[in-house]
């Protein structure tokens, strides 16, 4: 089954360290939630899976289909399959969010394979319909002057483009209305599949009555804490993060 | 993520190559008034130009390098070793057929026959200062649009060239616009009939091919009352280890009423001294805009000018640099306002890589007895590395009442942030700067007529490759 694992993952950044012995795994076919109070190192999380630079891994390890992705660039980690919906997506002037897709695209392409112009189009307008954005969006800088809630939905149109193996979502769910929220959700559930595993990083629980979990884990101080199912939310929500305080933060292996 | 490396190796392989030609007219290296006879000589050109030639040079021989304002480089010019005058023996061509073989390959491998059979009305293409292919497509002549070379200009239609000729840029000008009246050699002529609307763009061709040799192109291009006219210009030279210099001199007349757009691409060697002087003169209700690009160079300076002379004319500049590792674009605009209700626009943007220098220089003139004359500027600069470097010197003095002036500076990096978020979508660390920086010039590339963005937008991408570690 093609699958993340991450195994006893620790991350620092410059002396502070942020994850402490993180053990989780997701499959393709399985949606995952991950909560936890701010600084539980969601976000780090993340980021770390995607690549970014600031950040160093101290231990542990990342692999995908059993191969390891610490030493891959970012670029080669999402041609492998790996996505991630950014909480703060930044804005590219000069640089439409057509063309941008399209060199995205192109990118996954064989050397000397051109992408085909009609069949681009035709596919992007579908997704775009799915998630109630208007045409003319297409010409406009990526991100440029979107609202939050654009921001956020033009993240899902990418993730609805690339069609990715494993969708990491960090804090899709922030700044949004319920009226986002819920044309995100439906995004997000058109692409739910056995192709495709997911990992949703969100603070509230009001995310997941829309995405329903297969499994939701609790991550506090740098490691997951608790795992469970929806229920689990449900009792995060009523007893609040400082039930996990109380409770004893042992590294709990997911699945 | 690997840091952008601090060196650059730039990749002019679509201009690295040149012929063992053995040139049938050379005036030797070096320049005296000799060489200004031997010029007259073989052009056969007549004597008030001989005058107007020797004038020129003693006027560039008394006047001193620029160094008080510009930079230190051009003291690396070695006035002595350059050839000022150099010609295959051919008199210009009609057709494509009848060119020598090595030369059009040359220009074959520039793409000329093909951009003629597409967009263009005419091509002129220019090899080592003679004109080696004219063609004037018969829909411009029919038009009595006249296109042709700077000395079959002079010699044929002395009554439309003596007018202007030197009247935009005088020879005092500067040090580098004496050298040019005193050498000249090819470069375009071209008058515009008036009400005449020109379809198709007007190009010509520039090249140096033989060590030392520089070229001093003038083109002179006259749009009568009414008429529109756009002309076009890129140039690519060979890799050599002795300095090259160029330094054209461009004058443009707007009449009454009529549109002159002149667009440049600039991609000369990385050796290559490129001084030139470009200015138009705008009357009333008259417009010049000046499309200009540099791209390669060692050392480029160029300020595209307008002399706003009439009622309500308009002057606009365009400007976009890259300057990489050894490279120091200095460009920007002038506009001097010297009529009511003028306008004036100067977009500039600039793009520093590795060790590269761009200078802009803008200069705005609204004298004290103009009224609601409008000049905006916008000029913003990109710094890809961090030993990269960017100056700007605006100039700007305006008076009276009733004038606006408006200049708006920025100068930016692309974010670490930025290019992680294009790799998180699959883009390589090099495709995504190349994508920022082509997005950072967008709004100005578009302007270019269609060959020409597309081209831009490559040899962006190229210079942008070298720049990635």
């Amino acid at each position: 089954m093609s699958s993340i694992v991450i195994k006893d993952l620790q991350v620092a950044i410059g002396d502070k360290e942020i994850i402490r012995g993180l053990n989780l795994e997701f499959s393709k076919g399985e949606i995952h939630a991950i909560m936890g109070p701010n600084g539980s190192g969601k976000s780090t999380l993340a980021k770390v899976m995607a690549g970014h630079p600031d950040y160093q891994v101290t231990g542990g390890d990342i692999l995908l289909d059993g191969e390891s992705i610490l030493e891959l660039e970012p670029d080669v980690r999402a041609r492998k399959g790996i996505f991630m919906a950014f909480q703060y997506p930044m804005e590219i002037p000069g640089v439409s969010n057509a063309n941008f897709l399209r060199a995205a695209l192109q990118a996954r392409l064989p050397e000397g394979e051109e992408l085909d112009a009609t069949d681009f189009y035709h596919l992007l307008y579908q997704k775009m319909d799915l998630l109630d954005i208007r045409r003319e969006f297409t010409a406009r800088a990526v991100n440029e002057g979107f609202s939050g809630g654009e921001k956020k939905r033009n993240e899902i149109l990418q993730m609805a483009m690339l069609e990715p193996a494993f969708a990491v979502l960090d804090e899709t769910d922030s700044g949004l209305d319920i009226d986002a929220l819920k044309v995100v959700a439906k995004g997000v559930n058109t692409l739910r599949g056995p192709n495709v595993g997911i990992l949703l990083i969100t603070h509230y629980q009001r995310l997941l009555n829309y995405i329903i979990p297969d499994f939701v884990h609790v991550m506090f101080d740098g490691r997951i804490v608790r795992s469970g199912d929806k229920e689990l939310a449900l009792e995060l929500e009523s007893k609040g993060y400082d039930w996990l305080k109380e409770v004893e933060a042992e590294p709990v292996g997911a699945k | 993520m690997s840091t952008p490396a601090n060196s650059v190796d730039i990749d002019r392989d679509v201009g690295n190559f040149f012929y063992d030609l053995t040139p049938a007219r050379d005036a030797g290296v070096g320049l005296s008034e000799k060489t200004i006879d031997y010029i007259v000589d073989v052009k056969e050109e007549p004597e008030w130009l001989r005058e107007f030639r020797k004038n020129a040079y003693h006027v560039f021989m008394s006047k001193p390098l620029p160094t008080h304002w510009a930079g230190d480089e051009l003291r690396e010019i070695d006035f002595d070793v350059i050839r000022y005058y150099l010609a295959s023996g051919e008199s210009a061509k009609r057709s494509w057929e009848e060119v020598p073989e090595e030369i059009k390959q040359t220009f074959e491998r520039l793409g000329i026959p093909e951009s003629e059979r597409k967009f263009l009305a005419g091509v002129e293409a220019q090899f080592d200062s003679e004109a080696v292919y004219s063609n004037i497509k018969r829909a411009v002549a029919d038009q009595g649009v006249i296109f042709m070379g700077s000395t079959a200009g002079l010699k044929e239609r002395p009554d439309i060239f003596r007018k202007w000729f030197g009247k935009v840029i005088p020879t005092g000008d500067n040090k580098f616009s004496a050298l040019n009246s005193a050498v000249f050699s090819g470069g375009s002529f071209i008058y515009v009939p008036p009400g005449v609307k020109v379809k198709h763009p007007l190009q010509a061709y520039f090249r140096i091919n033989a060590e030392n040799f520089g070229q001093f192109e003038r083109t002179l291009i006259i749009a009568d009352e009414g008429s529109e006219v756009m002309y076009m210009e890129g140039c690519t030279a060979p890799k050599f280890t002795t300095a090259t210099l160029h330094s054209a001199v461009v004058e443009l007349v707007a009449l009454p009423g009529a549109k002159i757009q002149y667009i440049t691409v600039q991609n000369w060697s990385p050796n290559v001294f490129n001084l030139v002087t470009k200015r138009g003169l705008a009357l009333e209700n008259a417009e010049i805009k000046w499309i200009d690009c540099n791209i390669g160079s060692r050392l480029t300076m160029k300020y595209p000018s307008v002399v706003l002379k009439g009622r309500k004319a308009r002057g606009e500049v365009i400007s976009i640099a890259l300057a990489g590792d050894g490279q120091h674009q200095d460009t920007g605009a002038k506009m001097i306002h010297a009529a009511d209700e003028t306008t004036s626009n100067i977009v500039s943007k600039s793009i520093s890589i590795g060790k590269g220098r761009a200078t802009y220089r803008g200069l705005v003139h609204v004298p004290k007895h103009l009224k609601h004359c409008r000049n905006n500027t916008e000029c913003d600069a990109l710094l890809i590395n961090s030993s990269s470097r960017t100056d700007t010197y605006p100039a700007i003095t305006v008076r009276g009442t009733g004038n606006s002036t408006q200049h708006e500076a920025s100068v930016s990096q692309i974010s670490a942030e930025q290019i992680f978020y294009m790799q998180q979508r699959g883009l390589s660390e090099a495709q995504a700067m190349s994508l920022a920086v082509n997005g950072f010039v967008n709004d100005l590339v578009r302007q270019f007529p269609m060959e020409y963005s597309v081209e831009l937008k490559r040899l962006i991408d190229l210079e942008m490759e070298g720049s990635v570690g």
